[in-house]
């Protein structure tokens, strides 16, 4: 089978998990291992399929570049076609995107068995990953949008998986609408796109662009395909939806909030790259974007309970992170963080749900404690990936962190470099606070907590070796091959040096540390931060009050608008439809009358109507 | 003096005039329906005028006088058939108690 093949076919990669989705959808839903098979096997092939073609892309020095599209929709104006377009960046997207879904759909075997939905989970699952696969293939911003919407769905229907529970139906909804927010300005960007360029795809558009010095309109249409990037990778001011995302299953947080659904913002930037970077004052609003909300998800994280949050919150400070890396220019080294990051966070929610499987549905991390003997395979599987998170060497954390580090520096943003190894340093804290809680505090869990099936536990170890060996191929053992094949001509590509390396393990070092002091040494007092600032820890705990604030706005605009549009629809409409009536009405009940059955009177109407006309054909002149 | 074509249309006219008040103000149907026939007679002089002052190289005039004069025949045929059902099943010819269809 030569390489060609898998350029050729690469379009399997979608279509396969689709099918999946339609077969169980149709036929199999009343056989819901059948349909989990069924759904394992078409990622798992998919998987194989990916990896074939990331071989091929990567096979000669500079990568191999293949595109094929078809024409789906063709009008005067617009045409979108469906077709693929493989490079490294997208060879990099399909295997992480597959090999993650496939770890979780395995998982989800031991999580959801019990679960009366596994037939639609499943089909959920399938038609979530072919989706993301056919925004990954896109060749044109037209199938990036479809695919961009269909990823949304299927967000929307795994939050509100258990939609029995209201604040399931109420988490889902959230998501769904505030992504709505940035994916109209998405939609209004690609339209501008089609009506300055008339063309949507990226090849056509990127020649396009070079003779196109009208900056700026150029940073409209740029600041508004980031307005899809800030929905979708949930970075502030529309993060609100992703920690209440977290009402889904475990293993859905797992691929969908942390892996890659949210990570399709950062490559939407990765894409477009062309366009961004064209703009640089839209670059430095992507990284300002992105480094707010990286410390301040960051400190919303150091004061949670709830373990899921924590790690939610945690995603939207490394998203930001990516967004940050974006906006200085390091487009590599934030495709970089994407990969690793999708690995270690996958790990640590699978691993989370391990946790909150055994101690059969708890969350609060003060009602946990020491798991580790309880559960080793889950305890070591976290650690590793707390460790990666938190960015010790030589995990992956580790390398593609320091590279956005060195980003932020040689291009001059000294502000964001420190605001960057503030975060770092939060990170490890936040991280550490959780595993010391957790797996080694004095706390008794609830019941009796076992170690997760087996099905559960090969996931958690498959993805834990992932996460400590996925950073090599951006590190100077492999002469950094990652930057050089996932990069762009307008991307800045720095490598770490040592300094930015000593300095931010020592950081991640000092950030365990610390968390070891307080939570389990006890040499500080956790109390003490409540105590001494209690104002700021308010503040922390109740996430800057972003969901209140959001709600008295929304509460205020809708409620005064509807209450408006009630005064027009009764003193307006309403009154003209009553008098409409009341006339119709009242005319009919004096001239029915008239009607009154005596043959005489209508006669003498037909006469008198006759003499009417008669006079006035004579007085006006007779027609004709 | 010779009697002129406008001496005849105000003889028709005022016959007309008499139909149709006896057609509007008389209540018995007997009545209504000799009343009809003055204004049918008075669209029939009409005719014979006009066939004689207008053109009277051909006799379209006299020939449609006739028809209408077959056509009211066959109509007072029906119509006092009518009227003796009407009469059968309301013992009356008095038109006010035919008002059966209204509001």
């Amino acid at each position: 089978m030569s390489l060609k093949f898998f350029l050729e076919n690469a379009w399997l990669i979608a279509l396969l998990p689709f099918l999946s989705f339609a077969i169980i959808g149709l036929y199999l839903h009343r056989w819901p291992k059948i349909s989990a098979c069924l759904s394992i096997v078409s990622i798992g092939i998919s998987l194989v399929l990916a990896l074939g073609t990331a071989f091929a892309v990567f096979a000669t020095k500079e990568g191999v570049v293949y595109e094929a599209a078809m024409r789906w929709l063709d009008m005067p104006g617009l045409r979108v076609d469906m077709g693929m377009l493989l490079d490294p960046l997208a060879a990099v997207m399909l295997i992480v995107v597959t090999l993650v879904a496939l770890l979780v759909q395995v998982y989800s075997l031991g999580y959801m068995h019990d679960d009366p939905g596994l037939a639609s989970y499943y089909a959920y699952q399938s038609l979530f990953a072919a989706s993301m696969l056919g925004l990954v293939l896109a060749n044109n911003f037209g199938q990036l949008y479809i695919f961009w919407e269909l990823v949304g769905v299927c967000s929307y229907f795994l939050i509100g998986f258990w939609f029995g529970r209201d604040s399931a139906k109420e988490a889902a909804k959230k998501a769904f609408i505030t992504n709505r927010v940035g994916d109209f300005a998405f939609l209004l960007g690609i339209l501008f796109l089609q009506l300055l360029f008339g063309s949507l795809n990226y090849g056509s558009l990127a020649t396009a662009l070079e003779g196109f010095n009208n900056s700026a309109v150029l940073l409209i249409v740029a600041l508004l395909l980031f307005g899809g990037s800030i929905g979708k990778s949930a970075q502030f001011p529309l993060h609100v939806w992703l920690p209440d995302a977290m009402e889904g299953p475990t293993p859905v947080s797992a691929l969908i909030h942390a892996a890659t659904m949210v990570a399709a913002g950062v490559y939407l930037i990765a894409r477009a790259f062309f366009i961004f970077s064209a703009s640089p004052e839209a670059m430095l609003v992507i990284a300002v974007v992105g480094g707010f909300t990286a410390l301040f998800a960051a400190s919303i994280a150091l004061v949670q309970n709830d373990i899921k949050r924590i790690l939610a919150y945690s995603t939207l400070s490394q998203l930001g992170y990516m967004i940050m890396a974006m906006g200085t220019g390091a487009m590599s080294a934030s495709i970089f963080h994407l990969m690793t990051h999708a690995f270690f966070k996958s790990l640590l929610f699978l691993a989370a749900g391990s946790v909150i499987h055994a101690l059969a549905n708890e969350q609060d991390i003060f009602k946990m404690g020491n798991l580790y003997h309880k559960m080793p395979v889950t305890a070591g599987t976290f650690i590793v990936g707390a460790l990666a998170l938190s960015g010790i060497p030589p995990l992956s954390g580790f390398w593609s962190k320091d590279e956005i580090l060195a980003g932020t520096l040689s291009s001059g943003h000294i502000f964001l470099y420190v605001l960057g190894l503030l975060v770092a340093f939060m990170t490890a804290f936040y991280m550490f606070r959780l595993v010391f809680v957790v797996f080694f505090g004095s706390n008794e869990a609830q019941g009796h907590p076992h170690e997760s099936p087996w099905i559960m536990t090969t996931p958690l170890a498959i993805l834990a070796g992932v996460s400590v060996v996925a950073g090599f191929p951006g590190s100077p053992l492999m002469h950094y091959a990652f930057g050089h094949y996932v990069n762009s001509p307008a991307a800045l590509h720095v490598v770490p040096g040592a300094l930015t390396m000593i300095i931010s393990t020592l950081l991640a070092l000092s950030g365990i540390g610390l968390a070891w002091a307080m939570y389990q040494q006890k040499l500080l007092e956790p109390r003490l931060l409540v105590d001494k600032v209690p104002q700021f820890y308010k503040l922390l705990i109740n996430k800057y009050y972003i969901d209140e604030i959001y709600a008295w706005i929304v509460a205020r605009a809708v409620d005064a608008t509807a209450a408006w549009l009630f005064w027009v629809d009764i003193n307006i409409v309403n009154r003209l439809v009553n008098n409409i009536a009341f006339f119709t009405g009242r005319s009919g009940e004096t001239l029915r009358y008239t009607e009154d059955g005596q043959v005489q009177s209508y006669a003498l109407y037909m006469f008198g109507g006759i003499i009417v006309i008669l006079a006035a054909a004579l007085y006006l002149g007779l027609p004709g | 003096m010779m009697p002129g074509l406008s001496h005849y249309l105000l003889l028709a006219a005022g016959l007309f005039g008499i139909g149709v008040y006896g057609v509007l103000s008389r209540r018995n149907v007997i009545a209504v329906l000799m009343s009809v026939e003055l204004m049918l007679n008075a669209v029939n002089i009409n005719f014979i005028a006009a066939a004689k002052f207008v053109n009277h190289e051909q006799i379209v005039g006299q020939v449609f006088a006739l028809f209408v004069i077959v056509v009211a025949a066959a109509e007072v045929a029906v119509g006092l058939a009518l009227i003796i059902a009407m009469y059968r099943h309301k013992k009356s010819v008095n038109l006010n108690d035919f008002n059966l269809l209204k509001w």
